[in-house]
């Protein structure tokens, strides 16, 4: 299968990506991974015009500690993201989340900005930016502008990013002392994405759950917080009732149909399983 | 057209390439290069396989020009001199395949596997290897393989030498 024709070229910096957008609008993509992009043009689902190669943009994959955040460039592939010292050691949960794209020849190629702009509805990275609250720094024809990751997924492959803007960097607050993080993830066996993930932030302070996100992917129309669950915790003692009670809501505020992956009960059922096991997890990862 | 310029097993090549022209078929087509296989032409079964740069990469899901400048290695450029590479030696010495269709795909991804982990695991093999279907092994003697070739590779003695 061969995609449509089109015409390439390689950017050699964020400007002269941002120019050939500009310049061919609505009948160019950017190419970074090409993993999400590759399969639907081979498809013929997409047919652009101009594919705008970002993926040779020296220092866009850098990854780098800032202290209170670590920044990681747009086209740092998920493998280099998992591996990263800076990254296991400093925002685990971003590591955690990455190692479970795919499979490592995945990993080789698709990068972390263009899973986050693709926002599937079943990616792991949305989970992870949501419950890390992490922030994305969008570059345009009219400079840069730093979108919340909890305002930046809108609907089903639909994000913040404008026509002519692109992400450039992911920003990732270091959590404090006394927090711990998990994911876990119902991989769909066919096409490994989500039927669940369940990431999980959260910080124990004086033996009670100081703050707690929770980020969801796979079982709506768009990754979300899971806003009953984080309420349910925020405050209460660091239990396991406190958790059995916080997984009840799991589906608040979600809607389930059946459909091939399960039925609308199974999916209830998991959500509120998935979000158990992550808190547990989460929770012993606080105590160290 | 686009003039790519890509080492391939060692040897440069400079050619003019469609942009949509996809890794896979120009190793196949342009270069002659049939040992890089295509299994489901859908980014699932990894059988088309190669090392860019040194990285396990599905050539069916990489742009021909997405290569460009870099170093690639298939099937064809693991032997030396006639003498298997230690994994393709192991496959053969413990039934690592049946029909060979995944084989290349299957070892140069436990080439990138044990690049960057000479010990692994079984479960780490497992994981390793996940992104390479096979219908005909089961799996179980392809991780044998992959052990047997960490083993031969840091050293010990190989149970293949001499023919
Ligand atoms: C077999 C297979 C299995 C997979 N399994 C999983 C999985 O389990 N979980 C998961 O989360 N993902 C999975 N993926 C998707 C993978 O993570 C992709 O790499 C990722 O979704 C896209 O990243 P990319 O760099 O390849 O982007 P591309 O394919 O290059 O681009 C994707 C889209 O984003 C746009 N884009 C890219 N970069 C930017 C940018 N910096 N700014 C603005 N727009 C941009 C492109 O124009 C395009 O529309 C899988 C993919 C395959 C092929
Ligand atoms: S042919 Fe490329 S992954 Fe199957
Ligand atoms: S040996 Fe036949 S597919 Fe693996």
């Amino acid at each position: 299968m061969y995609p449509s024709s089109f015409d390439y070229h390689a950017a050699g910096s964020v400007q002269e990506a941002l120019a050939l957008l500009a310049q061919y609008g609505d009948d160019a993509k950017l190419l970074a991974g090409g993993h999400s992009l590759i399969p639907v043009m081979k498809l013929r689902f997409a047919a652009p015009a101009h594919l705008i190669d970002i993926g040779r943009i020296p220092a866009l994959s850098a990854i780098s500690d800032g202290g209170a955040n670590v920044h990681v460039g747009a086209t740092a592939r998920h493998a280099d993201v998992a591996a990263s010292p800076i990254v296991r050691t400093r925002v685990p949960l971003l590591a955690e989340v990455t190692a479970h794209i795919g499979d490592p020849l995945i990993r080789n190629m698709g990068t972390i900005g263009g899973s986050i702009a693709h926002a599937d509805p079943a990616a792991d990275l949305p989970a992870a930016m949501l419950a890390l609250g992490a922030s994305l720094v969008l570059a345009g024809p009219s400079g840069t502008r730093t979108v919340a990751a909890d305002d930046f997924f809108t609907d089903v492959f639909t994000t913040a990013l404008q026509p002519g803007e692109m992400l450039t960097e992911v920003v990732v607050p270091v959590p404090g002392a006394g927090s711990g993080a998990a994911y876990e993830k119902l991989p769909d066996p066919a096409s490994g994405y989500a039927i669940v993930g369940i990431a999980v932030q959260l910080q124990v302070r004086d033996g009670a759950i100081a703050s707690v996100r929770v980020g969801m992917t796979g079982l709506g129309p768009m990754p979300m917080r899971l806003a009953g669950v984080e309420s349910a915790l925020a405050g209460t003692a660091a239990s396991t009732a406190a958790i059995a009670a916080a997984a009840a809501r799991a589906g608040d505020g979600l809607s389930f149909d059946d459909d091939v992956r399960g039925s609308a009960a199974y999916k209830l059922n998991i959500a509120r399983v998935y979000v158990r096991r992550a808190l547990v997890r989460a929770m012993a990862a606080s105590a160290g | 057209m686009t003039e790519i310029n890509v080492s391939v097993n060692g040897r440069g090549h400079t050619r003019d390439v469609e942009p949509r022209t996809l890794l896979v078929h120009f190793l196949r087509e342009a270069l002659g290069l049939t040992g890089t296989h295509v299994g489901c032409d859908t980014s699932q079964c990894g059988a088309c396989t190669v090392l860019l740069d040194g990285r396990g990469v599905k050539s069916c899901t990489v742009l021909a020009v997405q290569a460009n400048g870099g170093e690639i290695t298939t099937i064809e450029g693991l032997a030396t001199d006639g003498v298997l590479h230690p994994l393709q030696a192991a496959f053969r010495e413990t039934h690592g395949l049946q029909c060979g269709f995944c084989t290349p795909g299957m070892i140069l991804s436990a080439v990138d596997l044990l690049a960057r982990n000479p010990s692994p695991s079984e479960r780490e093999i497992r994981h390793g290897l996940e992104g390479n279907l096979c219908r005909c092994t089961g799996y179980q003697n392809i991780v044998k393989a992959v052990q047997h070739a960490a083993h031969t590779m840091a050293g010990g003695a190989s149970a293949v030498a001499g023919d």
